[in-house]
């Protein structure tokens, strides 16, 4: 896969309401890029923006592919509600783009999917039959099936608990490698484990962040990534979204 | 069974409430029958009350089956088409206000004392609610799934028949359950208007020879068509789990 790396630069307006100013993001080719921030800074609308969803969204700016090939049609996006087909089983709703685009539909390869992602042998269940870390990773599976080179996380796993949410870190992570992710967090220890680059979002603009040595998914336990988690934290506190 | 025992014990209230107010107020029994006397016409008269049932059911159905395909159909274009939208919706509204039942003398003028018209008039009473209730949840489909239709690149099509036809089956059902309401109405007013058989005729006929009693028991038919109607519908939608 070819993924390119995505460079964001200027000013993030809704509407006429100035978001964020000064953007300056260089995603690498393959790598996660993650923005965090708090809720109300624009994080979701710069995923819209880079994802090409309608909105009142707009860059006073640029926002270009290393290969100089549009983005549309390049993006795959994963949210917190993964909006499966609660009337449709497992395998239907990882292969629903193909169906939408009136394309055939590989249940062969959506099976494989959902068996690495940890399903295997579920996939006759309804989305309603499942945890919330389950449906999850039928989002993700559906995700992969689109196997595009650039995918946008939006808080992907922020209503999952604890310890399922580390899990599906992990996973992601083992399953998107080679693609260029743009991860959308609130929460410092994802940015922490998994980024290759990472920014605290605020009005003024994004301030990119040091990140611990280790190559992601990184330790959660590791002192020094509690350390910045601490110091993350009191610096979230501290953003007034515009 | 619970059920059946209740529904039993809330008839039998009902009927020796009617039984004695006919007893209290000394009524005749040509202006208010008991429940005994409508029996006894409703079971001397079965033949009879069965014929004008069918053409009454007949009607109603057939009128019902076409309002709900018209509806449907126009919905899913008005979906597909802003030009349709621009269009038929302000017309669609002033249809709305306008009480289609005081079409029925123009409608049985257009087209006689027979059939045509009842059918016309229940199918253009169920059109209305069918088309407006189904086309609004068509439209209403949440944010959530137009993003995720707009990035897998959804055709319109596709998108009407895989995402906005399944989520607009509750508001569709809500549609059908006033249609089923309002049908049993358009289709014994088409008849008062002007009819040789039906319910509605024998209802009039009755009344004005003062066969009173005869005239409850049509009423009675007429009820029992409507709610065999609404729990066929009622198992319908529980049957394939829809919820309104």
């Amino acid at each position: 896969m070819n993924a390119p790396a995505l460079s964001l630069r200027g000013d993030l307006f809704m509407g006429d309401a100035p978001l964020i100013r000064d953007l300056a993001l260089e995603m690498p080719a393959g790598g996660w890029s993650c923005l965090l921030g708090p809720s109300g800074v624009g994080k979701s609308t710069l995923g819209r923006l880079v994802a090409g969803l309608a909105g009142t969204q707009r860059l006073a700016g640029a926002l270009a592919a290393s290969d100089g090939v549009p983005l549309a049609g390049r993006v795959a996006m994963m949210a917190q509600e993964g909006q499966l087909l609660p009337w449709a089983g497992l395998v239907h709703n990882v292969t629903i783009g193909a169906h939408l685009r009136g394309e055939r539909a590989d249940a062969a390869r959506a099976r494989q999917l959902l068996a690495d992602v940890g399903l295997a042998g579920m996939e006759g269940r309804r989305p309603a039959s499942l945890s919330g870390g389950q449906r999850q990773r039928v989002v993700l599976a559906r995700t992969l099936m689109e196997d595009c080179p650039v995918v946008v996380l939006d808080e992907p796993f922020s209503a999952l608990d604890a310890a399922t949410r580390l899990m599906m870190q992990d996973l992601a992570e083992k399953l998107l490698k080679g693609r260029t992710v743009i991860l959308i967090t609130h929460d410092p220890l994802e940015a922490l484990r998994l980024a290759d680059r990472a920014w605290l979002l605020g009005p003024e603009g994004a301030e990119a962040l040091a990140l611990p040595d280790a190559s992601p998914p990184r330790s959660y336990a590791h002192p020094a990534t509690l350390d910045m988690q601490a110091r993350l934290l009191a610096r979230l506190q501290a953003v007034e979204p515009a | 069974m619970m059920a059946v025992l209740r529904g039993i014990l809330a008839l039998g209230f009902a009927l020796a409430l009617w039984q004695s107010v006919v007893w209290a107020s000394g009524v005749p029994g040509f202006i208010l029958p008991g429940p005994w006397r409508v029996a006894q016409s409703l079971w001397g008269n079965m033949a009879m009350l069965t014929e004008h049932a069918r053409f009454t059911a007949l009607n109603l159905l057939t009128g019902l089956s076409a309002g709900v395909a018209l509806g449907v159909i126009t919905a899913l274009n008005l979906a597909l088409s802003p030009g349709a939208r621009m269009l038929l919706r302000p017309l669609l509204i002033f249809a709305q206000a306008m009480p289609v039942f005081a079409l029925a003398p123009v409608i049985t003028l257009w087209l006689g004392y027979g059939a045509p018209s009842k059918i016309v008039m229940v199918a253009l009473v169920v059109y209305f609610p069918v088309t407006s209730a189904f086309f609004d949840g068509l439209m209403r489909l949440p944010p959530a799934y137009q993003d995720m239709a707009a990035l897998l690149r959804a055709t319109p099509l596709r998108r009407l028949f895989l995402l906005q036809v399944p989520h607009a089956l509750p508001a569709l059902a809500s549609g059908l359950r006033l249609a089923v309401v309002y049908a049993p109405f358009a289709v014994v007013i088409g008849e008062w208007v002007g009819s040789s058989r039906g319910l509605g005729y024998l209802m009039l006929m009755a009344n004005g020879r003062g066969q009173t009693d005869l005239m409850f028991a049509a009423l009675m038919m007429l009820a029992a068509l409507s709610l065999t109607l609404f729990s066929f519908f009622e198992a319908a939608v529980r049957r394939f789990s829809i919820q309104p």
